[in-house]
């Protein structure tokens, strides 16, 4: 147990652990867990020490003895009864309690609208006009309402240090609360089984501060940049004669694919492949060589792009800032 | 007294392949339960194993999605369809009978049928590896993702029919258990005095009889849906996924309280017998079964609260799961009661299922924060819940499991089961166990979700996987160990007598193995510990009878010199369960393959059923001469 505890401990630090949750609901979720472990912990300790007693205690010296027949105990067994009766009580009201407070987002929420993928997120602010994949961008502080569903099979939405997960189901709507208190990266996954890289569906949410916020919104509201470099140009050539336009969109541009992730500002993420690869070139090129070499399963078929269209979409594509 | 001898029922071969095939002896068949549920054992356990070599670094890639998916979702199936429930049936099919002083059970034909249908059922699902690929969406088989859309392979029609074909042997021998338990006990063996084992098996057969009809229309409209173009679970087209999610669940937890509550009735005999003492509480036992099994029908959406269900559904399926605790907490406190004050003798049976309760109460406990909705919403589909299943199906039923076929072997066999490898594979299975699974709980608290395939370095999970991965190996090894003794004690175990524990229950009464037709004259029962009796004498402080062995005599040997034996009829070997067990399932490879199985299934199916009904259930009468 002990060595259990201080590996967690020495792990934790790294770990997107619900024990260091960061949001209103997170932190509520995290108490009613701390709650309900100290009566677990003082159950267990009781129980297996009563066990572990009786079994040592009442070890048989004489293999031939025979003890006296005891067939219960009304009195006793009442109590006991009573007593874990009372104790569940008390969970269920604290669980009742915490629930009602973090089932429902505040009023002035910021509305997003969450869509599951085999395999990567769908970000959308419908007040702001933004769409984006796999990496949320939110104001610390802010409430969200997010909306969370799915175009295609049962995924669920879990970033564990911002509270508890929300079952992302095709043709239905469930709301989340999501709040970030403290600027920083937020690490999360796909955690409803959804295919053959339900392990490598994987999101960040990036809390940033207010004015950062209104920067970023700026930023992705505007149509995608032209390109100006010769081989970024290359690039957007391949991009619009390829079958890339026909699953990805590219604001301003011919391509409006809505299969695939929304490109417009894919420069401008820090990872790529539904986070599965931090976004340098060399990663890019990778991906776009072989995507289901990354991302088994992949809907993004293999492209055949010969190394040349490869450089030059890797160019195009990082200049979408 | 030899001209009143009766006729020894020998009425069929007794040994070779086709005695086997032909057997309706619930011993036999309990024995081919046990034997097929021990061979799928190795393929689950096999499945575990690569699952942990998976995950035992990250980014590894020794089976890589789809594939990694395939193994999950049968290693899932397998040990619950496969492994825990046959080998659970397989053990009451085998003891309850003697516990309750039964020939054999009610249908002897429909129980051949039912260990028949298992066995077929389990190679059917285990052929889709062979044929095009295995099941791949989880032992839950959530809907969409199993419509042909999104997975277009056999492997979940193989998975919907083998589970079919797994329900039909599930329902028979339910119905077989509830008709011999009610309708076969021994004169004088009221309910009151039922052995626990016996109450937990009709507990749970009343489980499988309700449960099992909302899985099995589930998977009905599952296959209509894919192979019909209907869309009962398909949103694109109004249909609804969750309505798949509440009827697999409306058998998936009353299941789990199948797979458990047959192992708390063998712990409920074990730990009396080897702290020579009564249950204490058999009342609060017994009835807390059938708590646990009513409240089990009340808890189904607790594997739902992330679904999106109002909150005040939510509640009432939070406190309905807290609401088992109670029965569960009453069955470990009368089991630790038990222990307490008595002569405890540490043979492998008693480590077991007293290891049995010491790792249920972790699982039980780890149950409560899934049962609180708001840290559910954290912990659910993360490594938090395969460490809590884990703790009730592993350290909870397999446990039991071992602990009973420990208990059982000499009964069975005739012969003991080594201690000291029974202790060695005890010290391997304990520390094993604890080292796979406690780790997960802090891996799902540390955000790890199940079902993944792999992971990234640096989100600090890999030393606890590493360690789970380790502990997996040293728990398998423990089982090696288990197969070894089981082996080398067929062969050259010590030999066993009737009464090696100095039992409670009647099956203690009879010669080790029993014969064929368990009793020669059925016993008259007056108290919950008929063999006890026999033995001892007195209350609260008991001393031996003093001819106690001559007390077995009448009711174990053969029925020579006994001049109140009555005629003995036993029913006849029969070919046809195995041949109608045979039909369905080539009809069911006819849906996945090639068409021209199924006319043959059919035929076969007929044939079975035709010669089933006109063959005579007993051969020609077996009189007494007197």
């Amino acid at each position: 147990m002990g060595v259990m505890l201080g590996l967690l401990t020495g792990c934790a630090a790294q770990s997107p652990s619900i024990l260091r949750p960061v949001s209103p609901k997170g932190r509520a979720e995290a108490d009613l867990f701390g709650f309900i472990l100290a009566i677990t912990a003082f159950v267990f300790i009781v129980v297996e020490a009563l066990l572990l007693y009786a079994v040592v205690r009442f070890r048989a010296r004489d293999p031939r003895a025979i003890p006296p027949q005891i067939h219960g105990n009304r009195a006793l067994e009442a109590s006991w009864t009573t007593v874990t009766a009372l104790g569940l009580a008390v969970i269920f009201a604290m669980t009742w309690r915490t629930m009602a407070a973090t089932s429902t987002p505040p009023a002035d929420a910021l509305p997003v609208k969450v869509i599951g993928h085999q395999w990567w997120w769908e970000f959308q602010y419908p007040t702001l006009g933004i769409t984006t994949a796999n990496e949320l961008v939110i104001p610390v502080g802010q409430p969200l309402r997010v909306t969370v569903t799915s175009a295609d099979v049962i995924h669920s939405f879990w970033v564990p240090q911002l509270g508890g997960k929300m079952d992302a189901i095709p043709r239905r709507e469930n709301v989340l609360w999501l709040q970030a208190d403290a600027e920083g990266t937020y690490y999360g996954q796909c955690a409803e089984l959804c295919g053959a890289s339900h392990a490598n569906m994987r999101l960040r949410v990036h809390a940033v501060s207010r004015e950062a916020f209104d920067r970023w919104v700026e930023a992705q509201r505007a149509p995608a940049a032209s390109p100006t470099e010769p081989l970024a140009q290359q690039g957007y050539q391949v991009f619009m004669s390829k079958a890339c336009v026909g699953c990805h969109a590219i604001d301003g541009t011919p391509a409006q694919g809505k299969v695939g992730p929304d490109l417009t500002h894919v420069g401008s993420r820090t990872t790529i492949a539904a986070g599965l690869l931090e976004n340098t070139p060399e990663n890019m090129a990778r991906w776009l060589d072989n995507p289901s070499a990354i991302k088994p399963g992949s809907l993004m078929p293999r492209l055949g792009l010969t190394p040349q269209e490869i450089q030059a979409l890797v160019a195009y594509l990082s200049s979408l800032k | 007294m030899a001209s009143s001898t009766v006729a020894l029922p020998r009425v069929y071969a007794e040994r070779g392949l086709l005695s086997w095939l032909t057997t309706v002896d619930h011993k036999r068949i309990g024995i081919l339960y046990i034997l097929g549920a021990g061979f799928f054992a190795l393929i689950g356990g096999l499945e575990a194993l690569l699952i942990r070599t998976q995950l035992a670094i990250p980014n590894h890639r020794v089976l890589v999605g789809e594939a990694y998916n395939q193994v999950l979702t049968m290693h899932g199936t397998t040990m619950v369809f496969l492994v825990v429930m046959p080998v659970l049936a397989g053990l009451g099919n085998y003891v309850v009978p003697l516990m309750i002083g039964a020939r054999d059970m009610a249908y002897p034909r429909l129980n051949a049928f039912g260990v028949w249908m298992f066995l077929l059922g389990g190679i059917f699902l285990n052929l889709s590896f062979l044929l095009g690929g295995a099941p791949d969406a989880g032992w839950f088989g959530y809907a969409p993702l199993t419509a042909k859309a999104f997975s277009k392979g056999a492997g979940i029609d193989f998975w919907i029919l083998g589970l079919q074909l797994l329900g039909i042997s599930s329902i028979t021998s339910s119905i077989n258990f509830v008709s011999t338990i009610l309708l076969l006990r021994a004169p004088g063996l009221t309910l009151n005095r039922l052995p626990l084992f016996a109450w937990t098996t009709l507990v749970t057969a009343f489980l499988i009889l309700f449960a099992m009809p909302s899985i099995s229309a589930a998977l009905f409209l599952l296959f209509l849906d894919r192979h019909l173009g209907t869309h009962f679970f398909n949103p694109a087209a109004g249909g609804d996924p969750l309505l798949w999610q509440h009827l697999f669940w409306f058998f998936g937890h009353p299941e789990v309280y199948i797979m458990i509550l047959p192992a708390m009735g063998i712990v409920s005999e074990v730990l009396p017998v080897f702290s020579r003492k009564p249950i204490f509480g058999y009342t609060a036992v017994a009835y807390s079964s059938v708590a646990i099994g009513f409240i089990g029908f009340t808890v189904w959406a607790h594997h739902m609260f992330a679904v999106g269900l109002p909150d005040v559904v939510n509640a009432f399926f939070s406190a309905a799961s807290m609401l088992v605790a109670v029965p569960t907490a009453i069955k470990v406190f009368n089991w630790i009661a038990t222990i307490w004050g008595g002569s405890v003798r540490y043979r492998a049976p008693f480590l077991f299922a007293a290891a049995f309760v010491a790792l249920f109460v972790i699982g039980g406990l780890s149950g409560l924060f899934l049962a609180s909705v708001p840290v559910d919403w954290q912990v659910t589909d993360t490594y938090f819940v395969v460490a809590h299943f884990h703790y009730t199906l592993f350290g909870g039923s397999m446990f039991a499991i071992v602990a009973g076929i420990y208990y059982w072997f000499p009964k069975i066999t005739g012969r003991f089961l080594d201690e000291r490898l029974g202790r060695l594979h005890f010290a391997l299975q304990f520390i094993g166990f604890n080292l796979t699974f406690f780790p997960m709980h802090f891996l799902g608290l540390m955000g790890m979700p199940r079902r993944i395939y792999t992971y990234a370095a640096g989100l600090g999970w890999e030393s606890l996987n590493l360690l789970a991965t380790i502990g997996a190996f040293i728990l398998a090894l423990g089982f090696v160990v288990f197969f070894v003794n089981i082996a080398r004690s067929l062969v050259a175990g010590e030999r066993a007598p009737d009464d090696p524990w100095d039992g409670h229950t009647l099956e203690w009464l009879t010669s080790s193995p029993p014969p064929p037709y368990n009793f020669a004259r059925v016993p008259v029962v007056h108290s919950r510990r008929p063999a006890w009796d026999r033995k001892y004498t007195g209350n609260p402080h008991p001393r031996p009878v003093a001819e106690a062995p001559t007390a077995q005599a009448p009711v174990g040997d053969g029925p020579e010199g006994d001049s109140e034996a009555e005629p003995i009829h036993l029913p006849a070997p029969s070919l046809w369960p195995l041949i109608l067990a045979a039909g369905l399932t080539v009809f069911a490879l006819g849906l996945v393959t090639h068409w021209i199985f199924i006319p043959l299934g059919l035929l076969l199916f007929a044939l079975g059923l035709a010669r089933w009904v006109q063959q005579p259930l007993f051969p020609e009468t077996h009189e007494a001469s007197s």
